[in-house]
């Protein structure tokens, strides 16, 4: 449970460090922020488009680890059931 | 002879008629009369929730993933986000985003959890969990209370669509129309949460947003282009980076025609950047100046920020699918598919808020269902202009994308609202020893009552926007249902009587906020006055969720604290139920002894 904690709370920081940072780049560094790229301004990018792919990186991420973390606890709890 | 030939239809009742599309009427009817047909086709095949449960238990992967993105995907997202990004701009972006990572959410701290221990519903949850019927009844208030608010941006939905289709076609109307059919459908047992058909209206609504966007790209420029035509220098920028600036949107718009704006119409620079006409709005009511109002939106954001993402991961019939997969590693896998099909979906409404801007943006000056929440559905008409009937045509997909969209959420809504004022209330409350008939006709009953008081709140609703709406309910869900999942899913201390009182508390101060908010703005109460000389006041109970779910999850931990010889006496053996792998077969354990505990 304690493993499990941890690494959906390193997920969740993860994300709410963009979630979080991004309003805060958006209030302290407007004119970096509105820098065009190809017609899209630098915050509209990275909120309109560029967040979602971000947010899959961070669930396969989780998935693949939460389900390894599964089959070591239950390796370890077949091996405590045997002695 | 006279009478026939000064014929006038407008002297009919079904003047409304008038002005009617063809084609647009063809795909909205089609589509309306498929999701009635699917709905008791399906309903036959399974009568009760647990066939529900144990058929839904072989569904696959891709089946299953695209059932739970068709549920989630209502009005505000098909409709309602398009329209706010155009009449607000870059804030607006947040509510996709949000309604997106908010699953993120329920994937890391919810979801599995709640799988392992095997209740369907948060009343279930919440019994099984503390071990008191009670509870049950608070949650099944706030089932109620976050329903209506969330059926009433459905209801503007429909009489927006319907306004559209039927230009003669009062508000109202609309509003009346589509609850009736929908609660007559709900009533006699058709539209029951059906995998097929939900997973079909996935479908539906992705083809019928992605495909007009691409269309209207072709023709009128794309995204970026578009966007790069509202680019006007913002202020505070480098001299450099404003010259570039000017260079890039000078190019870019030569290939973007835009119609002169309206007077009603933030201006370019407001619109396209962060902290614009949405979180400002209460500031400058107020007077305040550009540099003084920034807090503010940074407040008012933060506090949006919370409300869409904890309240997503507390909206209670997203959870109810986990359980129709075959086991843990599935669900894994199909939140991972949810994750990407919502994800897609969500990168296209925003486009037609930002082409709408440039092309249409005729709708600023209207108002109510006559105003921008109407762009998905009108925006693709204008390639009539080009010749041919494609504009209709492409004009009636998206209309029939909406009416996917809010008929599939407020029957979805009617029927676990009705369940829950049928079974919970009256089968377990009120008369305990009814008959199974009996509650079948309190099902009845409830859902024409329900249906009646959804379409009455639907009808005072057309000048609030439909995404503002859907944002109140997951702010009254953040302050309610999260902080309870959160906390008793991973705080073994957690007592009956914390939960109970942070719910409440939290739950009903952000109801009582968004009330008043929705009174004053629709001037049943005038508190102009009020809110002008208090704007702090007026964003935090706009948007309570950064205050109202400290609250709730603050009351939970100091009254469990004080209660804490309450904790449940087997929570060593909840707390394993919750948090150990499936595959150790603990639950089964569990139910055995649990049985084998209350059975006599």
């Amino acid at each position: 449970m304690r493993r499990q904690l941890v690494l959906s709370v390193a997920c969740a920081t993860a994300f709410l460090i963009v979630l979080i940072g991004l309003p805060l780049a958006n209030y302290f560094a407007p004119a970096l922020m509105a820098t065009r790229v190809g017609g899209f301004t630098l915050s509209w990018l990275v909120l309109g488009v560029l967040v979602f792919p971000f947010v899959w990186i961070i669930a396969f991420i989780f998935i693949r680890r939460t389900i390894r973390l599964e089959e070591e606890e239950v390796l370890r709890a077949k091996i405590a059931s045997r002695r | 002879m006279a009478a026939l030939t000064s014929f006038d239809p407008a002297m009919l009742p079904l003047a409304f008629l008038n002005n009617v599309d063809p084609w647009i009427f063809a795909f909205s009817f089609v589509t309306v009369v498929v999701t009635i047909w699917m709905g008791f086709r399906s309903a036959k095949s399974s009568k009760t929730a647990s066939d529900f449960f144990v058929a839904g238990r072989t569904v696959s992967v891709g089946w299953n993933a695209s059932a739970i993105s068709g549920e989630y995907l209502s009005a505000a997202s098909f409709m309602g986000i398009a329209g706010m990004v155009m009449s607000s701009g870059y804030d607006a972006l947040w509510y996709p985003v949000c309604y997106a990572c908010g699953y993120l959410f329920l994937l890391l701290f919810i979801a599995g959890p709640l799988r392992r221990f095997g209740a369907y519903t948060i009343p279930d949850f919440a019994e099984g969990r503390f071990d008191s019927p009670i509870f049950r009844k608070i949650a099944v208030c706030f089932v109620l209370f976050i329903g209506f608010f969330y059926t009433m941006p459905q209801m503007k939905g429909a009489g927006t669509t319907l306004a559209y289709i039927f230009p003669g076609m009062p508000y109202w109307g609309g509003v009346v129309l589509v609850g009736a059919v929908i609660t007559l459908n709900v009533a006699l047992g058709g539209m029951k949460g059906i995998t097929l058909v939900q997973a079909f209206q996935y479908w539906a609504k992705m083809f019928a947003i992605s495909v007009p966007v691409f269309v209207l790209m072709s023709v009128y420029g794309f995204y970026g282009a578009h966007l790069g035509a509202n680019g006007q220098s913002t202020p505070g920028s480098t001299p450099a980076a404003a010259i570039a600036e000017i260079a890039a949107s000078e190019s870019a718009a030569a290939e973007v025609n835009r119609k002169p704006l309206v007077e009603k119409a933030p201006a370019d620079s407001a619109w396209v950047s962060p902290f614009g006409p949405l979180t400002t709005k209460a500031a400058k009511a107020a007077g305040l100046s550009a540099e003084e109002s920034k807090p503010y939106s940074l407040l008012y954001t933060y506090s949006l920020i919370m409300a869409l993402v904890c309240g997503t991961a507390g909206l209670p019939h997203i959870l109810v699918r986990f359980y129709t997969n075959p086991d843990g590693g599935a669900a894994k896998r199909t939140t991972m598919w949810v994750m990407i099909l919502i994800g897609v979906f969500y990168v296209f409404p925003p486009i037609f808020g930002v082409i709408g801007r440039n092309l249409l943006p005729e709708l600023y000056a209207g108002s109510g269902a006559k105003g921008t929440d109407k762009i998905v559905l009108e925006l693709p008409r204008l390639l009539n202009e080009r010749g041919g009937v494609w504009g209709s045509i492409l004009s009636g997909i998206t209309c029939a994308g909406a009416f996917a969209a809010f008929m599939s959420t407020f029957s979805g809504l009617l029927v676990s609202m009705t369940g829950a004022l049928a079974h919970d209330v009256y089968g377990r409350m009120l008369r305990p020893k009814s008959t199974p008939e009996q509650r079948m006709r309190m099902f009845k009953f409830a859902a024409v009552g329900i249906g009646a008081v959804s379409i009455l709140l639907g009808s005072y609703v057309e000048q609030l926007q439909i995404n503002f709406m859907v944002g109140q309910a997951f702010a009254i869900a953040a302050a309610s249902y999260f902080p309870l999942l959160f906390m008793s899913v991973w705080w073994r201390g957690m007592t009956m009587a914390g939960a109970a009182t942070g719910m409440l508390g939290g739950g009903l101060a952000a109801l009582g906020c968004t009330t008043i908010i929705n009174l004053s703005d629709l001037k049943i109460v005038d508190m102009a006055t009020f809110w002008n000389s208090h704007p702090l006041l007026r964003i935090l109970f706009e948007q309570p969720a950064i205050w109202t779910v400290p609250l709730a999850i603050g009351l939970m931990i100091v009254v469990s604290k004080a209660t804490s010889s309450q904790v449940p006496r087997d929570i060593r053996m909840k707390m394993l139920v919750l948090h150990a792998p499936e595959k150790l077969g603990l639950k089964q354990e569990y139910i055995q002894e649990h049985q084998a505990g209350t059975g006599h």
